[in-house]
């Protein structure tokens, strides 16, 4: 299979930071505050790689940094070190040399995100179809004709009646919303997906329609996953391979059902003993 | 004239920095030049922008035009051009389009085909087309870089989902020389193709927000629309079809003025460009039909090439000498 995103050492190092920061914090001090200079180490030493059409669950408590580390790759922080390469179409992108502007050319065209927080993702003063059109206009489509198609087609495909993509989104349940968040990032057909705890407070039926969607759309367009999440149903049903992660560092990583049915690692043990 | 005033109001160091600035936006067509803009004796937001650059270009012998919505007997402009000429010792004022080397207006372009000797300078309220989508100057700079208008472009895709049509009838956003997007200033949609290979040098001044940019001559501006829904020009047909005509002059090319007539009550139609009516009374100028479609240079008959358009060394109107 084709791999196209390796990272490797990625850290972020909230604060000043120091030269003790990384010896001294970690799941071992059970803190990821640098007692010498207070500094957070949200993420140290991430590496994993993603392949074609794979999904990668990423799991751990809150703070345990796994929405910085997808943050980092989505340009959205910038990490202070690791490197990260993106293969595309036979070229391969070291994601954090590039300027800043090509990083937004990327995230724009090639990238798709999406938040917990629907009002990260969209934006609520313009209608659905506009939050499409957004999009794909970034990337030179100038046919209003050929723009309305592609945001009903993609609103079909999420299932947000397309009578509606005039609408403006607060005017829609929290799950529509996301869907509306996934009709936008899946604009420009990416070959990477980010999705940042995208089923975190709906409600439970509403969570299974989206995870239906999302796993319907990597078989069907083969996109690559990095799922982040801290409930484990959704990594069972997701993810292929995990990353357990803890106060910043990656504690264990392999296969999904590797991780649950043998969990090497202590805090993984209770997590998985704790859920019902 | 007062002579306790240097020639063009302002100190010679200000004069030197706008011209300076003018340089940078000529050469960066379209790019917002930041400039310190001066207190003017008159309130921002007045035509202080435009005022500063016309008072920095200005010299002795040279003509000026000051026109406010088309006319040249607005308060504004009158104000302005008395401002002018009792600073600027030595130079000349008109109400000919013709006559002028330098037009400061306000809401219009002229519709007499500027040439390549004269310049225009436009008052700016706003300069920057992205104010709209984006309150912060820092980001709007960064998106200007990138040439990323595609947030100005969901606005107009609103605009064809609400009503069908784009709905911006002044400060339309116009892509200079294929980069940069400028605020057209208050023109109306009618004279944003008069920007796009314009030969006259087209000046833009916000003194409020400090700004100068430029359209400079032969440079293209296309007004930003849809492949499948083009830009195009207010329409002034009546309810029978037939194109209106100034009440005055009668021509049935120019941009009309609609105003209700205060003895009958009923609504009439006048050119907004006095000037223009004026000449068109006097049958200077011919009738043109092309401007209806909003091409920028009218036609004179007999004087076209093998394809049948007007040559641009005389496509000059009757009546009017080239400079």
């Amino acid at each position: 299979m084709a791999k196209i995103l390796e990272v490797r050492h990625l850290s972020k190092v909230y604060g000043r930071g120091c030269p003790r920061c990384f010896e001294l914090t970690g799941p071992e001090y059970e803190t990821n505050i640098c007692p010498a200079c207070g500094s957070v180490v949200a993420a140290h030493d991430v590496s994993f790689d993603l392949h074609k059409g794979e999904i990668l669950g990423v799991m751990g408590e809150s703070g345990s940094g796994k929405s910085t580390a997808v943050k980092c790759l989505y340009f959205d922080e910038r990490p202070d070190s690791g490197t990260a390469s993106f293969f595309d179409d036979g070229k391969q992108y070291e994601l954090f040399k590039l300027n800043v502007a090509r990083q937004r050319y990327l995230a724009n065209h090639r990238f798709g995100m999406v938040y917990q927080n629907p009002h990260a993702g969209l934006n609520f003063d313009i209608s659905a179809g506009g939050n499409i059109a957004e999009r794909l206009l970034m990337s030179e489509v100038d046919n209003f004709a050929k723009i309305r198609a592609r945001a009903t087609h993609l609103l079909t495909r999420t299932e947000v009646l397309p009578e509606r993509m005039d609408e403006l989104p607060k005017n829609f349940s929290g799950g529509m919303q996301q869907r509306v968040q996934i009709a936008k990032a899946l604009a420009n057909n990416p070959p990477l997906l980010f999705l940042d705890e995208v089923t975190t407070g709906l409600d439970l039926s509403v969570q299974a329609a989206i995870l239906d969607l999302i796993m319907e759309i990597q078989q069907e367009m083969d996109t690559a996953m990095i799922v982040v999440t801290h409930d484990l149903g959704v990594i069972r049903l997701l993810a292929g391979r995990t990353l357990v992660m803890k106060y910043g560092r990656v504690i264990e990583a392999g296969l999904t059902d590797q991780i649950l049915e043998d969990p090497q690692h202590a805090y993984t043990q209770r997590l998985v003993a704790s859920a019902l | 004239m007062s002579p306790r005033y240097p020639f063009g109001f302002l100190d010679e160091y200000a004069k030197k920095e706008v011209r300076r600035s003018i340089l940078k936006a000529v050469a960066i067509p379209g790019y917002q030049v930041p400039y310190s803009s001066r207190e003017m004796p008159m309130g921002r937001g007045f035509g202080t922008g435009g005022l500063q650059l016309t008072l920095s270009l200005l010299g002795r012998g040279e003509t000026l035009k000051v026109i406010d919505q088309g006319s040249d007997d607005s308060v504004n402009a009158v104000n302005l051009r008395s401002f002018i000429e009792m600073t600027c010792e030595g130079i000349d004022t008109t109400t000919r389009t013709d006559e002028a080397d330098v037009i400061q207006s306000r809401h219009r372009i002229p519709e007499k085909p500027l040439r390549e000797d004269q310049l225009i300078v436009l008052q700016v309220p706003y300069p920057d087309p992205l104010v709209v989508v984006e309150p912060s100057e820092d980001k709007r700079k960064i998106l200007h870089g990138e040439g990323d208008y595609s947030r100005l472009l969901v606005k107009l895709y609103e605009d064809v989902v609400k009503f069908d049509e784009i709905t911006i009838s002044h400060r339309y956003p116009t892509r200079i020389n294929g980069h940069y997007v400028i605020d057209s200033s208050p023109i109306p949609r009618w004279d944003v193709p008069k920007l796009n290979q314009s030969r006259a040098l087209i000046l833009f001044g916000a003194g409020r927000e400090k700004k100068i940019y430029a359209v400079p001559p032969y440079t293209s501006a296309e007004p930003l629309a849809f492949e499948d829904v083009p830009f195009r020009v207010e329409d002034f047909t009546d309810e029978y079809g037939r194109r209106r005509a100034c009440r005055r002059c009668g021509c049935t090319a120019s941009f009309l003025d609609e105003f209700i007539d205060s003895n009958t009550g009923e609504k009439v139609y006048q050119c907004s460009d006095a000037d223009w009516c004026n000449e068109y009374r006097a049958g200077r100028v011919e009738q043109l039909e092309e401007a209806e479609q909003g091409e920028p240079l009218p036609r004179m008959p007999g004087v076209t090439d093998e394809q049948g358009r007007s040559s641009v060394t005389g496509g000059t109107m009757p009546g009017v000498t080239n400079g």
